[in-house]
């Protein structure tokens, strides 16, 4: 199974093992991984799922749509390598990737 | 003080559902909702976007499905109480009394909880400064755009709200529309007037930038904005208005003694019941084993929940399971006419 890195803004990282086509946020909320909320579920609806994903890997994940990008100018300091992690579906390429968490969602 | 069988709430399809299932029973229920309108997240985050799942609605949406509920409590004439967050809850004998931030009192032996992920409130700026400067210059909705006249207003965001306000307020004031990107997701049109009106000279917009700090004592001077490299650059403001759309939060909730798990509340999945006698909890803020997040497990859980609501509602009668195809007293309470 791919490993995904979960950084908190605290610094504590959390290297967990993510089933194939489970989104980057359902691997943090399954394992019970602070730092994102997903209150819509998954939707793209609320911007409570943001991450800020590590440089080397922002262009190796499949582009944002504009729905995404979009909910990214409501979510709570976005930057440069910001996602919405519910939009972002693990496969094996994806194995190693780390990705930040803000210091709220909200 | 208003007197009730049932205080529900939140106005989402799960607050909407049981009180149909509360009416066909006999029980009044009055509903309380933060937002000005019906609907909850259905109507709040996704009014347009398709949903599937609904039995025997192929496809509806948001809004559609909203409606849909409000045609099938209309026999009901439910009193609908918007724009009002319920603050807090005590005891009293058999009942509890409730008031919401409007001051609005209510006594009802039962409370039903179908409030989703909280309420809705406006997000905020991230900057610590802001939240001395609240309602001080820095503001999230506006009231009376009047206050604005002849100041410098600089506005936050990318959609509607953000776009038709600066628009508005450009008419009248120095304005500033700052986003943290070059294109608006607002209505096309009104993104084409703002710029437009940049051309003319009528407003000034500055993308992409994002707020880094405000400045000022007893009122705000100046903020600073920066863009994704570091660039920053100083604008002299009276007031900042932030449209970054609506968060949940649970808010008072929290401290009404339920129990918790994360951001929602435990129940037993007989009545819906709370670690509190006559508080229930349905719809996406209850939790049990196997719990779902979907429209259909929340019906569900309100026509249960109604049921244990009848029997503090109504100690001294014999709650009767019946079918609205058969059952007369049902039939009459749902206004129809009687048949031969």
């Amino acid at each position: 199974m791919p490993k995904i890195t979960y950084i908190e803004h605290n610094g504590k990282s959390h290297e967990i093992e993510v089933a194939n086509g489970l989104t980057v946020m359902e691997g943090a909320v399954q394992n019970n991984i602070p730092g994102i909320d997903a209150d819509c579920g998954g939707s793209c609806a609320c911007a409570t799922c943001h991450v800020y994903i590590k440089d080397e890997w922002f262009d190796k994940i499949p582009k944002k749509e504009s729905a995404e990008e979009d909910m990214l100018d409501m979510a709570f300091e976005p930057e440069k390598m910001s996602r919405l992690s519910c939009q972002i579906t693990v496969s094996d390429s994806l194995d190693g990737l780390v990705v930040k968490m803000p210091s709220k969602q909200g | 003080m208003i007197k009730t069988d049932v205080l529900v709430i939140g106005a989402g399809p799960v607050g909407i559902f049981v009180v149909q299932q509360l009416g066909l029973i006999g029980l009044k229920a009055e509903v309380v909702d933060n937002l000005d309108k019906i609907g909850g997240q259905c109507i709040e985050l996704y009014p347009d976007k398709p949903i599937y799942d609904i039995p025997a609605l192929p496809e509806c949406t948001g809004e559609s499905l909203t409606n849909k509920l409000l045609e099938q409590i209309k026999p009901f004439k439910t009193n609908f109480h918007l724009n009002e967050r319920v603050q807090e809850i005590s005891k009293e004998q058999n009942n509890w009394k409730i008031i919401t931030s409007g001051k609005k009192t209510f006594l009802s032996p039962n409370i039903i909880i179908a409030a989703g992920v909280g309420s809705f409130e406006p997000r905020k700026f991230s900057v610590k400064e802001a939240e001395k400067f609240e309602n001080n210059g820095v503001f999230y909705s506006i009231k009376d755009k009047n206050v604005f006249k002849n100041k410098k207003v600089s506005i936050f965001g990318g959609g509607d709200s953000a776009l038709d306000w600066a628009i508005e307020l450009s008419k009248f004031a120095e304005v500033t529309l700052v986003h943290r990107r070059e294109e608006f997701r607002g209505a096309e049109h009104s993104a084409t007037i703002a710029r437009q009106f940049e051309k003319e000279g009528k407003l000034k917009i500055k993308t992409p930038y994002q707020i880094a700090s405000i400045e000022g004592d007893d009122k705000i001077k100046s903020i600073t904005i920066k863009k994704d490299d570091g660039i920053t650059e100083k604008i002299s403001t009276d007031c900042i208005l932030g449209f970054f759309g609506l968060i949940m939060k649970l808010g008072p909730i929290a401290d009404w003694g339920l129990n918790l798990d994360k951001k929602t509340i435990p129940v037993n999945t007989e009545s819906f019941q709370t670690n509190k006698e006559g508080i229930f909890a349905i719809g996406d803020i209850c939790t049990y084993p196997g719990k779902l997040k979907l429209i259909l497990s929340g019906f569900h859980e309100g026509a249960l929940a109604a049921r244990a609501c009848f029997k503090l509602a109504r100690p001294n009668e014999k709650y009767r399971f019946e079918f609205t195809t058969t059952s007369k007293t049902l039939q009459g309470r749902l206004g129809l006419k009687k048949s031969d």
